[in-house]
């Protein structure tokens, strides 16, 4: 998927469970959690959302690489090269 | 011909029960009936979801709490009506269909009305709309931030709903402000019957709390194994164990499962545990996981993932509102170190989870790191005494050491 692409994704996940939450008020390079006031439960609905919109599943030894906006981009990049 | 005989005979017995805006919630005062899943002469049995609702909270899955054949409707949709507000008439078809309600009646309505509706009449009737248009929570607040007139925009949804996707159309009328005072008034209605109730849990019931450092190592690493190869959607959260392990340590001690009610303690024979979730909207809602009891840990989890779907969506269940007979509040990882909660009545116990935090402990003179959750539980002094509150805790904890039993 390309950088855009995956952009547009992570926002669409995000607005499943923060509806008020523009991509201007995600400082990119701060935890996603902190930024968009995630509990442990949102985070993971965030997760599934997103398996459900790549097909990739995140598992949580890999929870250090995704936990802020940029690194998810640059991991799903990869991750569906 | 036939069917129209059988239900004329049933309008016949005419023992005939009021189906009300039911109460969902210590915050709730009115309901907006959004639509009817029933007509009359539909039989219906309780537990059947026979209107949808809207509420502070979102839509809610309105179910009847009797069996029998919808004998009138009295209201239709789209109507802004008060709680006890009486939205339609079914005929009783079963003969001890009363006395099987009545008891649940007395324990979750009847406390949560009086509570909630007297104290407010004057703040939700002054604001009852009836020509609000149909639009889900999220276009609603989008419209009140944008100031957009919702009635201007044409909806593409069920019965004309306004979804999100209708608010990017060229058929809105920006120039239409729309009063953003309903808006205040309807937070402010909620902290009010926030208050009220709390306020009447706290004068009327004498708290008394309990706090217990709950070693939490196992717990954790089970989990860290568990989850490694999982999907996010088979990941399992702390929050599952909690309450699995409190679903267990209240099997043992029932005294904390109940109501208190017309000065005695009623035990309540099913372990529904009332789960705070916060909204991002501000405000509360408390919906119960039934018979953790009898959920596997997997069970468990996915009804918790469950109710958080549904509680930010709608469609939570009218009796998910009402009958949680105990509380669990849970700090997580981002709150505090403990949380003394207030009991909501008429339940005589809540639970406060607090955030998993590292210490250092001793272990046969050695310093160890060590990982531990302050548990704290906010007690009813008239049905429980501080040895059954300790003894709980130590229960609770020693379930939380073999996490691979629960």
């Amino acid at each position: 998927m390309k950088n855009q692409e995956i952009k547009v994704v992570l926002m669409k996940a995000i607005q499943e469970i923060a509806p008020e939450i523009e991509l201007e008020d995600i400082d990119v390079d701060e935890d996603l959690r902190d930024e968009c006031d995630l509990d442990s439960m949102d985070f993971l609905n965030y997760l599934i959302e997103i398996k459900k919109l790549t097909g990739v599943k995140i598992t949580e030894g890999d929870y250090q690489n995704v936990n802020t906006f940029k690194k998810m981009v640059a991991y799903l990049e990869q991750k569906t090269e | 011909m036939k069917e129209e005989d059988s239900v004329a005979e049933i309008l016949g017995n005419d023992i005939v029960e009021d189906i009300i805006m039911p109460s969902l919630g210590a915050d709730m005062t009115e309901g907006m009936l959004v639509e009817w899943l029933v007509k009359p002469g539909d039989p219906v049995k309780r537990g059947d979801v026979i209107a949808v609702i809207e509420t502070q909270k979102g839509a809610i899955d309105m179910e009847v709490y009797h069996t029998g054949v919808i004998s009138e409707i009295l209201h239709e949709p789209i109507v802004t009506l008060p709680v006890g507000t009486v939205m339609a008439r079914v005929t009783l078809t079963e003969p001890g269909e009363r006395a099987k309600v009545t008891p649940l009646d007395s324990v979750t309505v009847t406390p949560l009305d009086s509570v909630t509706v007297t104290p407010l009449d004057s703040i939700s009737l002054t604001h009852v709309e009836t020509s609000t248009p149909l639009a889900s929570p999220v276009v609603r607040k989008m419209a009140m931030d944008q100031r957009l007139d919702l009635t201007e925009v044409k909806g593409s949804g069920p019965l004309g709903a306004i979804l999100l996707r209708d608010l990017s159309g060229s058929n809105i009328d920006r120039t239409n402000a729309i009063e953003v005072d309903d808006a205040i008034n309807t937070k402010k209605a909620m902290r009010g019957a926030i208050a009220s109730a709390m306020s009447k849990s706290k004068n009327e019931i004498p708290h008394f709390y309990q706090s217990l450092d709950i070693e939490l190592g196992n717990a954790l690493q089970w989990l860290k194994r568990t989850n490694e190869d999982r999907a996010p959607d088979q990941h399992i959260l702390l929050l599952a164990l909690l309450l699995k392990a409190a679903a267990k340590a209240l099997m043992k001690y029932p005294d904390l499962n109940g109501f208190y009610q017309n000065n005695q303690f009623v035990h309540a024979e099913e372990i529904h545990i009332g789960n705070v979730i916060s909204l991002r909207q501000g405000g509360l809602v408390v919906p119960a996981i039934h018979n953790v009891d009898k959920l596997s840990v997997d069970e468990t989890m996915e009804a918790i993932r469950d109710i958080s779907v549904r509680g930010r969506s709608g469609h939570l269940r009218s009796s998910e509102l009402t009958d949680a007979t105990i509380t669990i509040t849970n700090m997580g990882e981002r709150g505090t170190d403990t949380v003394f909660g207030v009991i909501y009545p008429p339940q005589v116990a809540i639970i406060g989870f607090g955030k998993v935090r590292e210490t250092p402990q001793l272990v046969d003179g050695d310093l160890v790191n060590s990982e531990v959750m302050s548990v704290c539980l906010s007690a009813d002094h008239r049905v429980i005494d501080g040895m059954l509150g300790a003894k709980f805790l130590n229960a609770l904890s020693k379930q939380l050491q073999k996490p691979e039993l629960l």
